[in-house]
């Protein structure tokens, strides 16, 4: 670490995670900071490139005795911060449960499976079993877009998609609408289609996806197992990666046209 | 009407069933109705369970659909994978597979009949063959093999685990990998990988060899028995080179009556519409194909080991094509047909997969890095057929302009199989069982026959939603109280 940084990590911009010391620079939150550090706190609806959002609550951490999310609150000197404990974890493991459940999330199948964030966390976490009873619901698929599809099977709402389309790309394709149980994200078209969107498989927003409910198209199982993210190590060694990473835009396969079309 | 299939007075007749048929993959149950002499007048192979997997599959991309497909079965996925994928090479526009691409592909597919035949033959069937149809039933298993016969039990354990290596080579796992994309391949194989299954190649064929003298020696010791049991006459089907050489990735129908004489060759996969229809029964969720141009009553036929090394003209590898030339002698220049020549012919394509997988793990393409086609013009409907371990495999697909599957059919290598398996069972428990007192061991003969074809019942039940059923609710007077029907 160079000196300039050296001076401002000074000994006053500390807290501590779990009895470790961790570092700060002013403005951070704690899982900014915590990431930096490369202390891995679990975390599913944070990016680094896109504003914190608070929804997926699995970043909870209990700060000076009260449970708050460490992706929304602010780092400060002397801060006390409970993570990586057995009653947290508890705690983590039923949010994906419920997660798993509210959606139909059939990893044997899934082209995200070992790039998958919500896997990736339910294997860190050892999530056995679903616990709950599987809601099934009915969910449509959208691949009405030539290069990106939307299957809301598998969307936990986390609205890094909107986020990304908003505030990155300009656009405001997608939002989420309804309230509670009926909540779901909506694409911003005349139909409601993606096809009539203004999404762009440039876009950040069709790439920023955790889980598969935003894919491109014709990608598949381009990667092979042993080479996917999280085949390398769990998601809980990989701080570098989750601090450092930015949203992918790859070279994807543009559509062809149909024989006799 | 075929006979034994239905009874005229089943209300006079006593009823036994066989429940779950053990040793095979899925479920099925087969009912016998018998007089008060033990004559028997009904036998049915009943498939009880259903997957309506098409539902699946329809409304998914179809690039996903090689791999989510592969679910069906736990035993032979690789199969579905490689048939799916075979269609979707084309759906997607994609021309000819890289060299590279086609023979890993090919390797994958040979350690899938080499596990699959393996599990099928050393743990499945070995215990009726190698301790008696009708030995002490609590060690007629694997166990009862292995404590016996520990030599024969380890080498068909480690011969599966080989096959199952190949497919993790290839594949990335054993079982449910995901090596075959539309258009070829997404890994390279490594010289270390190439190297490892190099090196034990030689004792797996020595192994698979051994494995097929073993049954030669037990023909021989009992011939009246192989011969006989379960012995009926019927067509045969499956995938040929356009030599005449079976081959088991890719090729075109051949079918041939049970004399051997041809009855369509080099058929084009993609019309087999035109050439096999498929039958339903009220009795069975499993279908009932058969060739056209004879009808339901002589048209069906068998595939899998013993049917398709006998439409083949030959086998391409010398150690395997020497031993089916020896079980064909047999027949005198006419084909075999005992059920349980089932085994023999099993065996020897054990040989012929660990011969071509010795093949292609010594030609240099295997190591290649070309792994993807050129790509061009999408497509809206193909088929991609396969010789699974029991089976000609038929996948058909069609797919919309959103890149969704809109009709997906699957011809599984069982369902080719549901009439030849019945008349197995009718013909064994003619042979064994009518008008003598039913004992255990004589209803393992009726499961011996089904066991030789080595049926998954389970991939086998999968087109519910367009079955015409209807449900009757009788009272104990025989009145019907209520009637639902369908289709």
């Amino acid at each position: 670490m160079s000196d300039s940084m050296n001076s401002v990590f000074d000994s006053a911009n500390t807290f501590t995670i779990d009895g470790r010391r961790v570092p700060f620079k002013p403005g951070q939150t704690i899982l900014h900071a915590a990431l930096e550090a490369g202390v891995y706190i679990p975390h599913l609806c944070h990016h680094p490139e896109l504003k914190p959002h608070g929804s997926c609550k699995l970043c909870t951490v209990t700060v000076n005795g009260r449970n708050g999310s460490a992706c929304t609150a602010r780092a400060m000197p002397g801060l006390e911060v409970e993570n990586d404990t057995p009653a947290l974890n508890d705690r983590r493991r039923v949010l994906l449960q419920m997660l798993f459940v509210e959606g139909n999330h059939f990893c044997p199948g899934c082209e995200k499976s070992g790039n998958c964030q919500l896997q990736a966390l339910a294997y860190d976490l050892e999530m056995l079993a679903p616990h709950f009873r599987h809601a099934f619901p009915e969910r449509p698929v959208d691949a009405s877009h030539p290069d990106v599809w939307l299957d809301l099977n598998r969307c936990v709402m986390c609205e890094l998609c909107v986020r990304a389309s908003r505030d990155l790309d300009g656009k405001s394709v997608f939002m989420l609408a309804g309230r509670g149980a009926e909540s779901k994200v909506v694409v911003n078209s005349p139909t409601g289609l993606l096809k009539d969107s203004a999404l762009s498989i440039d876009d950040r927003a069709a790439h920023v996806c955790p889980v598969g409910a935003i894919l491109p198209k014709r990608v598949g199982y381009a990667v092979p197992i042993g080479e996917r993210q999280f085949d390398q190590a769990t998601i809980s060694h990989q701080v570098d990666y989750l601090a450092r990473r930015t949203i992918p835009i790859k070279a994807v396969e543009p559509a062809t046209e149909t024989e006799g079309a | 009407m075929f006979a034994l299939e239905t009874a005229a007075h089943p209300e006079t007749l006593r009823r036994i069933a066989i429940d779950p048929v053990t040793r095979v993959e899925g479920h099925g149950k087969v009912t016998l109705l018998l007089d008060q002499d033990n004559k028997i007048h009904q036998v049915r192979l009943h498939i009880v369970e259903f997957r309506g997997f098409e539902a699946f599959i329809e409304g998914r991309p179809y690039w996903e659909v090689p791999v989510t497909v592969q679910r069906l079965c736990g035993i032979c996925p690789v199969s579905h994978h490689l048939a799916a994928v075979k269609a979707m090479d084309l759906i997607a526009g994609y021309g000819p597979l890289t060299p590279t691409a086609e023979k890993l592909r090919r390797l994958m597919h040979y350690g899938q009949i080499m596990q699959s035949h393996a599990v099928h033959f050393f743990h499945l069937a070995s215990p009726d063959i190698l301790l008696g149809f009708d030995s002490d039933f609590t060690r007629r298993n694997i166990v009862g093999v292995a404590l016996d016969h520990p030599e024969i039990a380890k080498q068909g354990v480690l011969l599966r685990k080989y096959g199952q290596e190949v497919i993790r080579h290839t594949a990335g796992k054993r079982v449910h990998g995901t090596g075959a994309v539309p258009g070829g391949m997404n890994k390279a194989l490594s010289r270390a990988e190439r190297d490892e299954m190099a090196k034990d190649i030689d004792q797996m064929i020595a192994w698979s060899l051994g494995a097929v003298h073993m049954v030669k020696q037990l023909h021989e010791t009992n011939p009246a028995f192989y011969n006989v049991f379960g012995d009926f006459r019927s067509n045969m089907m499956g995938l040929v080179r356009p030599d005449g050489a079976l081959d088991f990735y890719h090729g075109a129908l051949r079918a041939v009556d049970a004399d051997g004489q041809t009855i369509f060759d080099q058929v084009d996969y993609a019309t087999y519409q035109e050439v096999l229809q498929e039958d339903i029964k009220p009795w069975s969720y499993m279908k009932f194909p058969h060739i056209k141009s004879l009808g339901a009553e002589n048209g069906w036929y068998k595939v899998g080991p013993l049917g398709r090394i006998q439409a083949a003209s030959y086998l391409s590898t010398p150690l395997a094509e020497a031993e089916r030339q020896a079980m064909m002698a047999l027949g005198g220049g006419k084909p075999v047909h005992g059920t349980l020549m089932y085994h023999w012919a099993r065996l020897i394509e054990v040989v012929h997969a660990a011969e071509m997988i010795r093949d292609l793990l010594n030609d240099p393409d295997i190591l290649g890095l070309d792994l993807m086609a050129e790509k061009g013009p999408r497509r809206h409907e193909a088929v991609g057929v396969i010789e699974a371990p029991r089976g000609t495999l038929f996948h058909h697909y069609r797919v919309d302009d959103d890149d969704l599957v809109t009709y997906c059919n699957l011809i599984v290598s069982t369902t080719n199989n549901n009439q030849a398996m019945n008349e197995a069972v009718r013909t064994v428990a003619r042979q064994y069982l009518d008008g003598k007192e039913i004992t255990e061991g004589l209803l393992n003969h009726i499961e011996c026959a089904i066991r030789a074809y080595d049926p998954c019942l389970s991939c086998a039940t999968h087109a519910l939603g367009k079955m015409p059923m209807t449900v009757e609710l009788i009272d104990a007077d025989g009145q019907m109280l209520h009637s639902l029907s369908r289709g």
